[in-house]
C-alpha cells in the first residue's frame, strides 16, 4: 500500500467514485467525485490530534463496531493515504452544533468545515475495476442466529479480535464477556461520581452517610428537602454498588475462548442467498484456528463443512499441518442451528452422519465463514462503466480473455471478477495491467506511427 | 545529493525515530524511556517516538528532521529491515541524505515478540540494540547505487498456454520475445485434451493462439529445441538455445518459465493397466479421438495424489472429472457415472455450478476415505464409504483415476541453468506464496502456469498475461539501478585463493588470472557476504558491513 502511494507515477484518489465514463479504450473521458473529506489534503500530514481531542465517539467499523472511534479519523493507522477525514454524519459541527476543537488542535490548519464535493475530468487509456467484494451479512440466515446469540460472530469479526490492533488486542475475549466488562466500566465511572457527590455532602455535614442512612431508615422523618436528596442518592449509589459487585463477581469467571466452531459456505453454495462458493474461506478459517492456537496452545477447533477446499499451492498441507499441530478437526457436516446454552455458550444443531444421530455440541465461541457477496453498488458501477455482469453478479469475463470486461479498454480482477484468494488476485491484477498497458502502448504506437 | 561522505566523526548528527507499531511494540516495552535514552549516546542530535514510523506522518517527520536538525544519519528501531528499510532508507533519499547511511535496529522481532511479557527486559535490550545501532551508523560510509543496462528481448520458456500467452501480450506490449519450446509443436498439454470447460475444443482454442504467435513480427519460436545456458543477471543474460539443428546464442533482458507440468501416469497405482483402468487424461483423448466405450464408469479423484507421498492438492483434477463425467452424460444418458472424492475442489463461482449441473443430471458422488479400504479389483471398485459409514461396492466396466499433474523430470535441469529453487514436489518456487506468485527471488527472472503449480487454462492464461506487466515494469526503464550494498575485494591484498569463489552462490565472483586475483561482478552480487566471512586475509569485505562497522557494533553492546 505504502508502495503504491508512494510511486511517483500513481496518482491516489482516496476517498472518491467515478461518476461516468465516455469514450472508447485509449481515450476515456473520466469523471471522479472527490468526496468532501472537511480535512485539506494538501496540508493534514496524519499526525492524528485532531482525533485525540474529538469528544464524538462513533461505533469503528474497521474493527467491526467492537471499539469506537472518533468523528475525525483515519480508517486505520496504517492506511494510505494517511489524510484523515471527517464522518459528517456524526462530527458535531457538520450537524450545526458546536465544537471545532479538532480545527483548534491542527496545527496545519487542514481542518475545513467549507470543504465541499469536487468533480474531476480526467483523460484515461484504460480502466481496470478492482472494486473487490462485499462480505455476506450472516443475519440474513434465521438458524444461525448471528446478532441474537452474542458469542456467534463472522470470520472477519473473528479477525479483528486476533488482532494484536485489534479491539482485544489479540485476546479471545468473548463479545458476551466484553459487553459485561463494558457495562462494568460504566457503572463505575458512576460510582466514582456518585461516591465524589456523597464525599462533598459527608464533608458539609460532617457525617458519614452510612449512619445518617441509618438513623434516616427509623425516622421516616422526611421534611429536610437537602436531607431527602442525599438519602436518595445514598440508596442509588447502594444500589448500583450491589449491581457491580454482582458484574465483577460474574466477570471473575470470564475465561477466553478456548473452543471454537468454525461454519463454512455461510451464504456460499446455498441456494437461498449465493449458489457458488466463495473460495477462499476454508483456507480463512483455517488460518484464523492456526492463529488463534498459536496464541493460546489449549485453544482446540472445529471446523464444519461440506468440503474443505485447500485448492492452492501448500493449502493442503496447510490444512493436515493445522490438524497434526493446532488441534483442528475439520467435521464434514452442515450445522443445521444454533441455539444458546448456559453462560451464553452457543450450542450447535448437526447430524452426525456416520452415527445418523442429530448431535447438540457446546462451543465458547462460533465462527461464520461468510460468503463472498459481489460488491454492494456493482450493478451501478457497471452501468457506469458500460460493461456486463455474469449470472452471479460480477464483471463478466471470457476464460480466454479472462481479465477482458465486455467492452475495450476496461479490465477486472479480484473479486471483482469472481471470489479468489491472495496469489490469484495478485496474479491477477498483474494480468489487468498487462492488458491495461496493452492498450496503452497500442493506442502510443497508433500516435507515433 | 549522492556525494562521498567526507564527515568526520565529531561532525556526526545521528537521528533515532523509535516506533510503537501500535500496541505491537509499545504494548511489551517503554518505547518512550528507550526515546529519551537515545537522545543522550553520542552523536545522536533528535530522537523521536512514531505511533507507526513507516506510516506517511512517520516518513515525513523522519523527512523533516533531516532538513531541520542537519542530520547525516538516521536510524529508525521498529520492525524487520526485510520489509521495511528500503521504505525508509529511499526515504531518506527523497530527503537529501545518502540512503546508505541509513541504519535500522528490530525491535519487534528482537524485543517485544521474543520477550512478551517482560516489559523491563524487553526495553534494556532494546536499549542495548539502539545503541549498537547508533554506533554502527557513525561508522556507515556513503555509496553510490549500482547500473547497468537492459536488453528489450525476453526468454519464454515453454511454449503452452501459459508460455504462449506471456509471449502474446510481452509482444503486445512492444516487447520482442524468443519463445522455445521443446517440442515439435506448440499448444503443450492442451494440444491433448478434448474440451473446455464451457464445451469449446481444446485444440481449436490453443490452435488459434499458436497460430498467432507463430505469426507475429517479433516473436522468434523455436520448437524442438532446448534451452542449455544461461549466464549473466537481470537485463543481460546470455543464452543458448539448440536444437537438431543448429545452436543459437542470444542476449535477453529477462526470462520467463512456463514449461508446465504432467499428468501422472503410475503403473500399478490403484490397478492402473491403460485399458480398464485409465487416467483422467487417458479418457481425455479417448472421447476426443471418439474411441470411448463404457456404460458403468468410476472415477476416482486424489489418486496419488495428498498422500505422504504428493501431499498437494493438484487443484484441476475435480473439474475435469465433472467435465468429463457430463460430457459423458449428456452423449449416454444411460451411463452409470460415480465419482468417488475426498472434498469436491469446485472452488468459485462456474465450478460450483457445474458441481450442481453435474449432481442434477445424475452423476453420483461419494466420499471415500484413503485411510480405510480403497480397491480397484476385476469389474468393481471397493471403496469405505465416509458419510454413511459403510464399506461399498460399486461394478463397473472403467475406471478412471484422476491423477495429479506433477513436475517435469527436467525441472531440476532448467531450475539449476537460472540457479532458481523448486519445493519439494518439483514445482518452482515463486518469491513469496502470496504477494509475488509470479516472481522468482532471482531479479529478472519470472514464472506462470502448471510450472509454479497445477492451473487450469484459464488461470495459465491469465498468469502468462500477468507475467508480461511483471517485465515490463524493469524492461520498460532506462537502465537498472540496484543496491550498493555488495562485496569489494581489495586487489592489493588478495592471494588468490578462490575460497571466495567457492562459497558464492550468485557466481557473482571471477578468478582474474592476469593479476591472480578474485574479482566481484557487482550487478550479480546479492550482499550475502558469504565471501566476506571466508576470506582469509581479510581482502573481501561486504559495503555496509565491513569489520570495522560490525566492531562499532559490538563494542557498543
Amino acid at each position: 500500500m505504502l508502495d503504491v502511494g508512494r510511486h511517483p507515477n500513481i496518482e491516489l484518489m482516496a476517498y472518491s467514485e467515478v461518476e461516468k465514463v465516455e469514450g472508447s479504450a485509449g481515450c476515456f473521458k473520466v469523471r471522479v467525485r472527490k468526496k468532501a473529506r472537511y480535512v485539506d489534503e494538501a496540508k493534514c500530514t496524519g499526525c492524528g490530534a485532531c482525533t485525540e481531542k474529538c469528544p464524538t465517539d462513533v461505533l469503528d467499523l474497521y474493527n467491526e463496531k467492537h471499539s469506537t472511534r472518533k468523528a475525525v479519523y483515519s480508517w486505520f493507522a496504517q492506511g494510505i493515504p494517511s489524510t484523515h477525514v471527517i464522518d459528517a454524519d456524526h462530527c458535531r459541527v457538520l450537524q450545526g452544533k458546536k465544537c471545532g476543537l479538532c480545527q483548534r488542535q491542527c496545527e496545519a490548519g487542514a481542518i475545513d468545515f467549507e470543504q465541499k464535493d469536487r468533480i474531476v475530468e480526467l483523460d484515461i487509456g484504460s480502466i481496470i475495476t478492482a472494486s473487490g467484494y462485499t462480505v455476506f451479512d450472516p443475519s440474513r440466515i434465521p438458524e444461525y442466529r448471528y446478532r441474537d446469540l452474542p458469542n456467534v460472530v463472522s470470520a472477519m469479526e473473528f479477525e479483528r479480535f486476533l488482532s494484536a490492533s485489534g479491539p482485544t488486542h489479540g485476546h479471545l475475549e468473548r463479545p458476551s464477556d466484553i459487553s459485561v466488562r463494558q457495562e462494568i466500566a460504566v457503572l463505575e465511572k458512576l460510582e466514582g461520581r456518585g461516591s465524589r457527590a456523597l464525599e462533598r455532602l459527608e464533608e458539609k455535614h460532617g457525617e458519614v452517610s452510612a449512619d445518617v442512612y441509618k438513623r434516616f431508615q427509623k425516622a421516616e422523618s422526611g421534611d429536610d428537602p437537602e436531607l431527602q436528596q442525599w438519602m436518595a442518592k445514598y440508596a442509588d449509589y447502594l444500589l448500583l454498588k450491589e449491581k457491580l459487585e454482582e458484574l465483577k463477581e460474574k466477570a471473575a469467571l470470564f475465561a477466553n475462548a478456548k473452543k471454537l466452531a468454525f461454519i463454512q459456505c455461510v451464504g456460499s453454495r446455498d441456494l437461498r442467498f449465493y449458489p457458488f462458493c466463495s473460495g477462499f474461506c476454508c483456507m480463512h478459517s483455517i488460518k484464523e484456528a492456526v492463529i488463534a492456537h498459536e496464541h493460546d496452545n489449549d485453544t482446540t477447533s472445529v471446523i464444519f463443512g461440506m468440503d474443505i477446499r485447500a485448492v492452492g499451492k501448500g493449502f493442503d498441507e496447510y490444512k493436515v499441518r493445522g490438524s497434526n499441530k493446532s488441534n483442528i478437526s475439520y467435521r464434514r457436516s452442515r450445522v443445521a442451528e444454533i441455539v444458546n446454552g448456559p453462560g451464553n455458550n452457543p450450542v450447535l444443531v448437526y447430524e452426525d452422519t456416520q452415527a445418523q444421530v442429530v448431535r447438540r455440541e457446546t462451543f465458547d465461541l462460533v465462527i461464520l465463514a461468510t460468503a463472498c457477496a459481489p460488491a454492494d453498488g456493482i450493478a451501478d458501477l457497471a452501468d457506469i462503466l458500460g460493461i456486463e455482469l455474469n449470472e452471479f453478479g460480477f464483471f463478466k469475463t471470457s476464460p480466454e480473455n479472462p481479465v477482458d470486461t465486455t467492452r475495450e479498454g476496461i479490465f477486472v480482477c479480484g473479486c471483482a471478477h469472481s471470489p479468489m484468494d491472495i496469489p490469484e488476485s495478485v496474479a491477477q491484477a498483474s494480468s489487468a495491467a498487462s492488458r491495461a498497458v496493452q492498450t496503452v502502448t497500442h493506442e502510443k504506437l497508433l500516435t507515433v506511427s | 545529493m549522492k556525494k562521498k561522505s567526507t564527515d568526520k566523526p565529531d561532525d556526526l548528527r545521528v537521528g533515532v525515530f523509535i516506533c510503537d507499531c501500535g500496541s505491537n511494540i509499545a504494548g511489551h516495552l517503554d518505547c518512550k524511556s528507550v526515546t529519551d535514552y537515545a537522545s543522550g549516546l553520542p552523536g545522536v542530535v533528535y530522537s523521536k517516538e512514531n505511533l507507526y514510523t513507516c506510516s506517511e506522518s512517520g516518513i515525513v517527520e523522519i523527512q523533516e528532521a533531516i532538513k531541520k536538525h542537519k542530520l547525516n544519519r538516521v536510524v529508525v528501531a521498529s520492525c524487520s529491515p526485510r520489509t521495511h528499510q528500503p521504505l525508509f532508507s529511499s526515504s531518506c533519499e527523497q530527503a537529501g541524505m545518502n540512503p546508505y547511511l541509513f541504519e535500522m535496529v528490530n525491535i519487534r522481532d528482537q524485543c517485544s515478540w521474543v520477550h512478551m511479557g517482560q516489559h523491563d527486559i524487553a526495553t534494556a535490550k532494546a536499549k542495548d540494540l539502539v545503541r549498537m545501532g547508533v554506533a554502527k551508523s557513525a561508522t556507515l560510509e556513503a555509496q553510490d547505487p549500482i547500473e547497468s543496462s537492459l536488453v528489450r528481448k525476453i526468454l519464454v520458456i515453454g511454449g503452452g498456454i501459459a508460455g504462449l500467452s506471456a509471449a502474446e501480450a510481452l509482444r503486445a506490449m512492444g516487447l520482442e520475445v524468443i519463445l522455445v519450446e521443446k517440442e515439435q509443436r506448440l499448444g503443450g498439454l492442451l494440444n491433448d485434451l478434448n474440451v473446455l470447460d464451457n464445451g469449446e475444443s481444446a485444440a481449436e482454442r490453443i490452435a488459434r493462439l499458436s497460430a498467432k504467435v507463430s505469426s507475429t513480427d517479433g516473436i522468434t519460436v523455436l520448437t524442438g529445441s532446448r534451452v542449455t545456458n544461461i549466464n549473466g543477471y537481470i537485463g543481460n543474460f546470455n543464452i543458448t538455445v539448440e536444437s537438431d539443428k543448429e545452436t543459437i546464442e542470444e542476449m535477453v533482458g529477462c526470462i520467463v518459465v512456463a514449461s508446465g507440468a504432467v499428468p501422472l501416469i503410475e503403473e500399478g497405482l490403484l490397478g492402473y493397466n491403460g485399458t480398464s483402468v485409465i487416467t483422467q487424461m487417458e479418457l481425455e483423448r479417448q472421447l476426443k479421438e471418439k474411441t470411448f466405450r463404457a456404460t458403468r464408469i468410476v472415477m476416482i479423484q486424489c489418486a496419488g495424489a495428498r498422500n505422504s507421498k504428493r501431499e498437494y492438492c493438484s487443484r484441476i483434477c475435480c473439474v475435469t472429472a465433472v467435465k468429463n463425467a457430463m460430457l459423458i452424460k449428456r452423449a449416454y444418458p444411460l451411463a452409470d457415472i460415480h465419482i468417488l472424492y475426498r472434498d469436491m475442489q469446485m472452488y468459485g463461482d462456474e465450478k460450483e455450478k457445474m458441481l450442481w449441473d453435474a449432481r442434477g443430471m445424475g452423476i453420483s458422488f461419494d466420499v471415500y476415505d484413503p485411510e480405510k479400504i480403497l480397491e480397484v479389483g476385476d469389474g468393481k471398485v471397493t471403496f469405505h464409504q465416509t458419510v454413511l459409514g459403510t464399506t461399498k461396492e460399486l461394478p463397473c466396466d472403467l475406471t478412471v483415476l484422476s491423477t495429479p499433474l506433477v513436475a517435469r523430470d527436467d525441472v531440476s535441469s532448467i531450475a539449476g541453468l537460472m540457479r532458481v529453487p523448486t519445493d519439494k514436489n518439483g514445482f518452482f518456487l515463486e518469491a513469496h506464496a502470496k504477494l509475488r506468485p509470479l516472481d522468482f527471488s532471482a531479479d529478472g527472472i519470472f514464472i506462470c502456469g502448471s510450472a509454479r503449480y497445477p492451473s487450469t487454462s484459464a488461470e495459465a492464461r491469465t498468469q502468462g498475461i500477468g507475467v508480461a506487466s511483471r517485465v515490463a515494469a524493469i524492461l520498460f526503464k532506462d537502465k537498472l539501478v540496484k543496491s550498493a550494498i555488495v562485496a569489494e575485494i581489495d586487489d592489493e591484498t588478495c592471494v588468490g585463493c578462490m575460497g571466495c569463489l567457492t562459497v558464492c552462490p550468485y557466481e557473482a565472483i571471477v578468478f582474474n588470472n592476469e593479476k591472480r586475483v578474485c574479482e566481484v561482478k557487482e550487478i550479480l552480487c546479492k550482499g550475502c557476504g558469504n565471501c566476506a566471512s571466508t576470506c582469509p586475509s581479510h581482502s573481501a569485505i561486504l559495503k555496509g558491513y565491513k569489520p570495522e562497522q560490525l566492531l562499532a557494533q559490538i563494542r557498543a553492546i
